[in-house]
């Protein structure tokens, strides 16, 4: 059924162009090691605001040109005519772990050391943006994915309850989903988070934040699904099961639930953007990731330094466009996959 | 009709009981609070340290906190904010207009835009008008409203066309009441445009499909069949009855400019409630936030039920009774 669906949808354009893009986003986070030249951290204090560097072919070789600091209180660079350094390919560099275990030293590219290559620029202290956004990507990305995964979980347990087991399980699910949905999101997002402690390390923040998204999202899947299960109740091959005897647990579990998977994967595909941009709102305010990790909304919110503003507007820029293509792939592959799912589940709202 | 309005206002305490505790309870398990910054600094006496919590109130548990201010509440006494030493009903009532003047501002652009627009690519659905908005409006909802507020403030800092922040100009108290109106318009464009583009997206979306449906009513049948211009059936027949389902969700988007206006008026500059409770939040000036809090749960319900009766007002077939 999995692979019938997968080919369905890659027959669409729309479920196509947004599963290319996806893929090598992922791929991007998930490689963002080894594709960037440098660390995350790796400052340089002779370089800051640095433009992005030009590439040029020289004796047959890409090479990137070099620059000179014309005026540091401005950070107006300029490039040296002519002259460039080759780039290297899978050479050696910082030593980092690829998907959290494999240690390595090998980059992508790099440049021999007097010689810098930004591709994107540099920040306020000269760290390679092209590199925080790759690094980023991996955090804003993933909050996504395991927001959502929560967000499901969480959703489908409590709404599966509620619609089975009916009584006043229903009521108390349903009183708190409508009290979770009639309050102003951010007030509560906010008080959560002074609630958690600010002083944790990355790892735990990001915990913490896919818990306090996914703790108040969790309200309209849960409203869906025990409106599912309280339809395919009554339907026949249910009955069937509660004449077989069959346990309630198995019932809900073997029977109920798995019906409404086909609902939950459209949704949760719909909602993956919600937690990306959740994400970005909380660390663009300066309550989400913390400095020295980076993500997307991080890098936003230090946009905001006004030198940026007038010198290195790239830096930017291609935060937000990251989030602007990450948000658009997942609503096309939502939408392609709704229509290839099973045209019977149409969503509310949208 | 009046049963209705009371109930539903009747559901707003218990509610607004329930929001305020959650809020209360989780800053208080935040770990410092409004004089945590005053106890680092060292040259500070800390027996004047003891008399500020005392008369703070911040040596109490918790509950008795909330138990007191709820009790104040009930003489319609907010508490006052740490921060700025007034009254928090007068520092709501300072910075409320401007909020719910943006989210006004916001909604009209929303509607005056997309109302045409849906209209318009419905008539032909797959035409270059109905291809072109729904493009827009795909790529218009993935943008983050903090980032187009950044882009705004960068084009207004750039060319110098619009004010880069704020609602009114060093000079505005001298100027005239018409120059007032144009000083204030002049600042809210941007605010408007990023707060409402959102909006014109989603109402859009929403109305295009309203559209469709009504379409394939038989009374537009007879009414093309009657020699009605399409014009007309357009925009008497159909709109009216499209615009309905989008009547009952005005609340939820009032709701949401609110939140969607945290960020932006904290990006702008903009002196309303969403920059008020993010800075009380921060420095946990607990009495601003509960009457932040107050004030927009308030408003959110206020806005659904004027939603709900603008639906029956406008369609006969609604009743709320029972």
């Amino acid at each position: 059924m999995a692979a019938d669906l997968i080919r369905t949808l890659l027959r669409r354009p729309a479920g196509m162009i947004s599963a290319v893009l996806l893929f090598f986003l992922y791929g991007a986070a998930l490689l963002a090691p080894f594709l960037s030249p440098t660390i995350p951290s790796a400052q340089d204090l002779k370089r800051t605001y640095h433009p992005p560097t030009g590439l040029v072919w020289q004796k047959g070789k890409l090479c990137v040109r070099l620059y000179k600091l014309v005026d540091p209180s401005t950070a107006t660079y300029e490039p040296l005519p002519g002259q460039s350094a080759p780039l290297q390919w899978f050479s050696k560099g910082a030593s980092y772990k690829l998907l959290g275990m494999i240690p390595s030293d090998r980059h992508l590219f790099t440049v021999a050391t007097p010689a810098c290559i930004y591709l994107l620029g540099s920040d306020a202290t000269g760290r390679d943006v092209f590199t925080r956004l790759l690094y980023g990507s991996g955090i804003s990305l993933g909050i996504g994915l395991v927001g959502v995964a929560l967000t499901s979980i969480l959703g489908l347990t409590i709404g599966g309850l509620a619609g089975y087991l009916g009584g006043w399980t229903d009521s108390l699910a349903m009183r708190l989903t409508e009290f979770l949905m009639a309050v102003p999101g951010l007030y509560l997002l906010l008080a959560l988070r002074a609630a958690l402690s600010s002083r944790l390390p990355s790892d735990a923040t990001f915990l913490m934040i896919v818990v306090i998204l996914s703790a108040l999202g969790w309200a309209g899947t849960a409203r869906v699904v025990r409106g599912l299960v309280l339809s395919l109740r009554e339907r026949p091959f249910i009955l069937a099961a509660n004449i077989l005897g069959q346990r309630p647990w198995t019932i809900l579990f073997r029977h109920l639930l798995p019906n409404t998977f086909s609902y939950l994967i459209v949704a949760a595909t719909l909602s993956v953007p919600g937690y990306i941009l959740g994400e970005a709102a909380l660390s663009f305010l300066g309550l989400g990731i913390q400095e020295p990790a980076s993500s997307w909304g991080l890098m936003l919110g230090q946009a905001q330094d006004i030198k940026i503003f007038m010198l290195n507007f790239w830096w930017l820029l291609t935060p937000g466009v990251a989030i602007i293509l990450t948000v658009i792939a997942f609503n096309l592959l939502g939408d392609a996959l709704r229509d290839a799912v099973d045209p019977r589940f149409r969503l509310p709202g949208k | 009709m009046t049963a209705f309005i009371f109930r539903r206002l009747a559901a707003l305490l218990p509610m607004l009981l329930a929001v305020t505790l959650l809020v209360f309870a989780l800053m208080s398990l935040a770990p410092g609070d409004f004089l945590t910054p005053v106890k680092a600094q060292r040259d500070i006496n800390p027996a004047l340290i003891a008399e500020l919590q005392k008369s703070f109130g911040l040596d109490r548990p918790w509950y008795e906190q909330y138990v007191r201010w709820l009790g104040n509440v009930l003489h319609l006494d907010f508490g006052y904010s740490w921060t700025y030493k007034v009254p928090v009903a007068q520092l709501i009532a300072q910075r409320a207009p401007a909020t719910i003047l943006l989210s006004l501002t916001s909604l009209l652009l929303a509607w005056a835009l997309a109302i045409p627009l849906a209209v318009l690519a419905a008539a032909r659905p797959g035409g270059w008008i109905d291809r072109l908005t729904s493009a827009a409006a795909y790529f218009a909802l993935a943008i983050p409203e903090f980032f187009l507020a950044l882009l705004a403030v960068w084009m207004a800092a750039r060319t110098g066309w619009f004010p880069i922040g704020g609602l009114s100009s060093l000079d505005h108290d001298f100027l005239s009441p018409f120059g007032q109106f144009l000083d204030i318009a002049h600042h809210l464009v941007l605010p408007t445009l990023v707060l409402g583009l959102g909006g014109v997206a989603g109402t859009l979306r929403v109305l295009r499909a309203n559209v469709l449906d009504v379409l394939r009513a038989e009374y537009v049948t007879a009414a093309r069949a009657k020699g009605l211009p399409e014009r007309v059936i357009l925009f008497r027949h159909v709109l009216r009855n499209a615009l309905n389902p989008l009547l009952s969700t005005v609340g939820y988007a009032f709701a949401g400019l609110l939140s969607g206006s945290l960020l932006v008026e904290n990006v702008m500059n903009y002196p309303g409630l969403g920059r008020l409770v993010y800075e009380a939040f921060i420095r946990e000036d607990q009495f601003v936030v509960l009457g932040s809090v107050v004030v927009g749960c308030t408003l959110l319900i206020v806005g659904n039920l004027i939603s709900d009766l603008a639906l029956a007002w406008s369609d006969p077939r609604v009743r709320y009774g029972r």
